[in-house]
């Protein structure tokens, strides 16, 4: 027989409030990516059907953009080069954009509920799914990163560039997963986000600098180019991987700006969306 | 400093729960003793869920207290947590995950110590008969296993209250047998408070200490069952009990269509 359940101490004594919480945070969010990690590994399949756009834009669009010569780089780099920062960040919004209807699902399947009844505030409940959209994103990236390489890309292969490229990732896939989430609290059905999602992710993949720089754009894509956090992720891949001149802390701080607004607005409505 | 153990394990001073112009519960009073098992009763529409999830802390009520082992779950929500274990009426595990995966999860949630995590872990699966199959993945489980799995989640804690909402629903009546006795099992062995909640007149005739007869969201009954089917005359049982309560005699127009989707959707996965 096993011993009676001991009552968990009320009043022990407790580390500070913010030392807690962020200690609460960390330990959420490392478990809800963990098990996206175990989800992968026990059905890969997403990960071999998502490599297949990826690899078009790279090997049709690039390898033909690349001899036309028609997009002028900066430092006569090859586009498909320039290009391939790009779609990796595309294939990061592709997956991390629909991830609030898991979310719903999750609601109408009654995981949400449960989630919701444990001693985890909604706050690092969402930031644990916004980062293990960043993990699952991340594998996607990988794959990209290396069908790349094949295809002659040549990247910085130092291990902090590698490092860095990953926090640009994953801060950039929990901004877009925490979009999602924000608008699954909105709508609260799946047809009606599938809907908006589709709706968003070109506009938002065209009005970035994803595809070709943002100086040969007209002024008014220009000016949503700069708000769109897809270019600062852009622009810390390029900076990172292939070198390029820019401004990484300011990309990493809009970045961390965006994914920390995103969850806070998907925390307010997912009270909305449980109930 | 302990919760005291003394104090009920679930207490309900005038209740009241509204959706807009809807009062889904009015007025409630009741208290659970520790180490009861009781059960809500009533047909779909009733409150049941509605105070299930004020216990839970999912919903704060309109008025009225709802105290758990006498943590206001208004004010003290992640204390109250950290003693239930929640089945919700829904299935909720995830197919993608194996049967220790989605135990691990919950393991993680609570903040059981890494260093007792797989002992815990292993522990709460043998205690549903799922040790020899943790390593599937969920989604090959039968609805009566899944059941079981999610028992684990709630045990693995060590929850002082275990909190059952319409647990054997769209059960097979074997899968039905075995989830109780198996929850009287652990009752009995870890020492829980059971709050649960069913329409299964039988099931709450044959489980539950005392049980509460929910109507339009007031308490009608509450008592023992044989001191509620005593006044009904020799033989009565709970259906007996439950259709002189319910004058109109009929559910059929209580319940959202939200309640109804709901039910069926879990009856379906459960196949």
């Amino acid at each position: 027989m096993s011993a009676a359940p001991a009552a968990p101490p009320v009043d022990s004594a407790e580390p500070p409030a913010a030392i807690a919480a962020v200690r609460l945070l960390g330990s959420r969010t490392a478990t809800l990516c963990l098990l996206e990690l175990a989800k992968l590994r026990h059905d890969r399949t997403e990960l071999y059907t998502r490599a297949v756009q990826p690899a078009l834009w790279l090997l049709v669009f690039g390898e033909t953009f690349t001899r036309i010569h028609a997009i002028t780089t900066p430092g006569g780099l090859p586009y498909l080069d320039y290009l391939a920062p790009g779609i990796m960040a595309q294939s990061a919004l592709f997956i991390a954009i629909f991830y609030g209807i898991q979310l719903i699902w999750e609601r109408d399947f009654g995981i949400l509920t449960k989630l919701l009844a444990t001693p985890t505030p909604r706050v690092a409940l969402v930031a644990g799914k916004a980062f293990a959209a960043g993990v699952r994103a991340l594998s996607q990236v990988v794959v990209v990163l290396v069908l790349a390489s094949v295809l002659g890309v040549r990247f910085l292969w130092s291990p902090p560039r590698l490092l860095g490229a990953g926090a640009a990732v994953l801060l950039g896939s929990a901004f877009f997963a925490s979009l999602s989430m924000t608008i699954a609290g909105v709508v609260r059905s799946r047809d009606r986000l599938m809907g908006i999602g589709q709706a968003i992710t070109m506009p938002l993949f065209f009005a970035s600098n994803a595809l070709y720089p943002t100086a040969v754009m007209p002024p008014w894509v220009q000016a949503i180019t700069h708000v769109n956090p897809l270019s600062y992720e852009v622009n810390a891949l390029r900076w990172l991987l292939l070198g390029l001149p820019g401004n990484p802390a300011l990309d990493f701080a809009a970045l961390l700006g965006a994914a920390t607004a995103g969850i806070a607005a998907a925390s307010l409505l997912l009270g909305r969306l449980a109930s | 400093m302990v919760v005291p153990l003394s104090r009920p394990a679930v207490a309900a001073r005038g209740l009241v729960c509204e959706f807009g112009p809807v009062r889904a519960v009015d007025d409630l009073s009741f208290e659970v003793a520790e180490g009861e098992v009781f059960g809500l009763l009533g047909p779909n529409g009733a409150g049941k869920t509605t105070v299930i999830r004020v216990v839970t802390t999912l919903l704060k009520p309109a008025a009225g207290t709802m105290r758990v082992f006498g943590l206001d779950t208004r004010r003290s929500t992640m204390r109250v947590r950290r003693l239930i274990g929640y089945l919700p009426q829904q299935l909720s595990i995830d197919g993608q995950l194996t049967g220790y995966e989605n135990t691990w999860l919950f393991a993680r949630l609570y903040d059981v110590p890494r260093r007792e995590r797989r002992g815990r872990v292993e522990e709460a699966l043998a205690q549903v008969g799922l040790d020899g199959v943790a390593g599937r993945l969920a989604s090959t489980y039968s609805g009566g296993m899944v059941r079981r799995l999610e028992l684990a989640q709630a045990l693995v804690s060590r929850p002082r209250l275990l909190v059952l909402d319409e647990p054997s629903i769209g059960l097979d009546p074997l899968a039905r047998r075995s989830l109780w006795e198996r929850v009287l099992g652990l009752r009995d062995e870890l020492d829980m408070t059971v709050l649960l909640t069913t329409h299964y007149m039988d099931e709450a005739e044959r489980l539950c200490d005392r049980v509460g007869l929910l109507l339009d969201g007031r308490l009608r009954a509450i008592g023992r069952p044989r001191e509620l089917e005593a006044p009904l005359g020799p033989g009565a049982t709970m259906e007996d009990v439950f259709r002189a309560y319910a004058s109109d005699g009929s559910d059929e127009d209580k319940g959202g269509l939200r309640d109804v989707r709901s039910t069926r959707r879990t009856a379906r996965r459960l196949g």
